[in-house]
């Protein structure tokens, strides 16, 4: 698996929101896009996942240009998104939402057993409320629902658009926590996209730094965690120590 | 305030086959001896003032249930907001006036014909519109059901103005003629294709299009993110709509025997959207008596044929207040019992 993004430009209108971005993400990593607010990060991840249509630039994806590729057959290709702000259905029950996630995949019942018990160890507290609406779940549950129903289709580079949004701290924790487990035990190459700089770079292998549409550093995550100029534009103030 | 759906839905659950067969045959056992309500003494008050009851049964109500269970796929179903679903409606009546009058094509050889040119337009509207969304696709809609009636008022072959005279009725079946001295073997026949549609719909409902759509109505950018192809999907369901629609027009071309272009005015296409949103957004049950209750009472209270839009208008405004999500709304799903636990 490798995630190749070269010169991406992508347009709102008349505005240029990606002003050539290039972004690698190879096999087993976890790559983060970090950056304020309309830097551009959810941007790059719609349009690696379809939603957002290429100007210019392209996307490979295993060696192939996936930009012209449509967003439903590019799921069946091993790229899923979990979106930004959750995104479940909220009136279909958990496990509806679960099985939307594989719904191109014509695996035998056995296989969406499994799938499903997959996702049950990784977010137990799913497996208690598999019958309840997604929309009345907490935000919390919420986003292990978009997370988990993105790895029902066995993806091969999950995309995470800011998991942490609107969750208490604990719940945030809680999330990475997870994110570095799905890397580790299902060995899924994740792209995170975060405002939550601290923990993504904490969690991340390496990492990309995106102002106004473009990439203003790339680096190791670790070395960024201790970049001055990082610090003091993301992490808070500039002091050391955490 | 109670939920009437969710009390029945409980209700169901806890029967068993038998008992469910027993209730689907003697549901339609009723409404088949609708016909001869007005003449029955204790239903006798449905009786219908000015048209008699047995033509009020097919057209408006049986029609206008049978259109509202159509538009329901589409705007119940898949979230897409329709105004120009009478031009289905009225593509399947100058399908079977036309073959019918100028080639001499019997109802049952148009119904099919007619069906798939309803289809085929829908799909030639749906193609470019359905990439579209919320208010843009209800003016392109809006503008459709427009054209489709402007094109019937200007060109010669569907007779301008004037329309089309002269429709034949349908040839008599299994003993069953249709005619004017027969409008309750009509009902019949609206009543059978209204059951057919709702077949349908149940079909598809717990398949893969039924969940793509739900799907599609919560969410479209994120039911694509699961692999959901929206745009076939959209067009699937504005094409089987548009078939349903098609076919009442078949239907009600050769009942009338005379259509003109002022029948299928824009208004039609809202009233059967109230239809669909006074009884109850995306529930069958709910679209039925929606459009039963709104095609009927106009007829029922005609002594006050005046004031009918105004009472007509209130009643829909005090409806939304007091329920908001229609008569009989669709399941709401805070618990959703599994399957397997039953």
């Amino acid at each position: 698996m490798r995630l190749e993004i070269k010169d991406l430009r992508v347009h709102y209108g008349k505005i240029e929101a990606i002003k050539g971005i290039s972004v690698v993400v190879n096999q087993g990593e976890i790559v983060t896009l970090i950056g304020a607010n309309g830097a551009g990060k959810t941007t790059t991840l719609k349009t690696i996942s379809g939603l957002r249509k290429v100007s210019s630039g392209s996307i490979f994806f295993d060696g192939q240009d996936i930009s012209k590729v449509p967003a439903h057959e590019r799921v069946d290709l091993g790229i899923s998104q979990a979106p930004e702000g959750r995104g479940i259905f909220p009136g279909m029950s958990v496990l509806e939402n679960l099985e939307m996630g594989k719904f191109n995949r014509k695996d035998r019942k056995s296989e969406m057993k499994e799938d499903l018990d997959r996702i049950y160890t990784l977010f137990p507290r799913l497996k208690e409320r598999t019958a309840q609406a997604g929309g009345t779940l907490s935000g919390g549950e919420q986003q292990m629902l978009a997370i988990g129903r993105a790895l029902m289709a066995r993806p091969k580079v999950l995309l995470l658009d800011e998991p942490s949004m609107g969750l208490a701290p604990m719940m945030i924790a809680n999330i990475f926590k997870i994110i570095t487990t799905i890397n580790t035990e299902l060995g899924t190459t994740i792209l995170l996209v975060e405002q939550n700089a601290q923990q993504a770079l904490q969690r991340a292998h390496r990492a990309y730094v995106l102002e106004t549409g473009k990439v203003v550093k790339e680096a190791k995550a670790s070395d960024l965690l201790n970049d001055p100029d990082v610090r003091a534009a993301y992490l808070g103030t500039g002091a050391t120590g955490h | 305030m109670i939920n009437i759906r969710d009390k029945g839905a409980e209700i169901w659950e806890g029967w068993n086959r038998p008992k469910r067969v027993a209730l689907v045959l003697i549901t339609i056992v009723l409404a088949g001896l609708l016909p001869f309500a007005a003449s029955w003494g204790p239903t006798s008050f449905l009786n219908t003032p000015i048209t008699s009851f047995q033509n009020v049964l097919v057209y408006p109500v049986g029609m206008f249930i049978l259109m509202a269970l159509g538009l329901n796929i589409v705007v119940g179903k898949s979230g897409l907001l329709d105004l120009g679903y009478v031009a289905f409606f009225a593509i399947g009546a100058y399908s079977q006036a036309i073959l019918s009058t100028k080639f001499g094509w019997s109802t049952w050889e148009v119904l099919p014909v007619g069906i798939a040119i309803a289809m085929f337009s829908g799909m030639l509207l749906g193609l470019p519109a359905l990439r579209l969304r919320g208010d843009y696709l209800a003016i392109i809609t809006l503008g459709f059901g427009e054209i489709v009636r402007i094109i019937a008022l200007n060109s010669k072959g569907t007779g301008g103005p004037n329309g089309v005279a002269g429709i034949p009725n349908p040839p008599a079946v299994f003993g069953f003629k249709f005619d004017l001295m027969h409008p309750e073997h009509y009902f019949w026949l609206v009543l059978g294709m209204i059951l057919l549609v709702v077949w349908m719909i149940r079909r598809f409902t717990v398949r893969r299009p039924g969940r793509a759509w739900e799907a599609i109505r919560q969410d479209e950018d994120v039911a694509a993110l699961m692999g959901v192809n929206t745009l076939v999907y959209k067009l699937w369901s504005f094409v089987i709509g548009a078939a349903v629609g098609g076919a009442a027009g078949v239907l009600y071309a050769s009942k009338v025997m005379v259509i003109s272009p002022d029948m299928f005015k824009f208004d039609v296409s809202v009233l059967i959207l109230a239809c669909v949103v006074f009884g109850g957004i995306g529930n069958i049950w709910g679209v039925i008596l929606g459009a039963g209750i709104l095609a009927y009472l106009p007829d029922r209270i005609r002594f006050i044929s005046d004031a009918r839009q105004v009472i007509f208008g209130l009643v829909l405004i005090i409806m939304m207040n007091l329920r908001p999500d229609g008569l009989l709304p669709r399941k709401k799903r805070e618990k959703i019992t599994e399957k397997s636990k039953k």
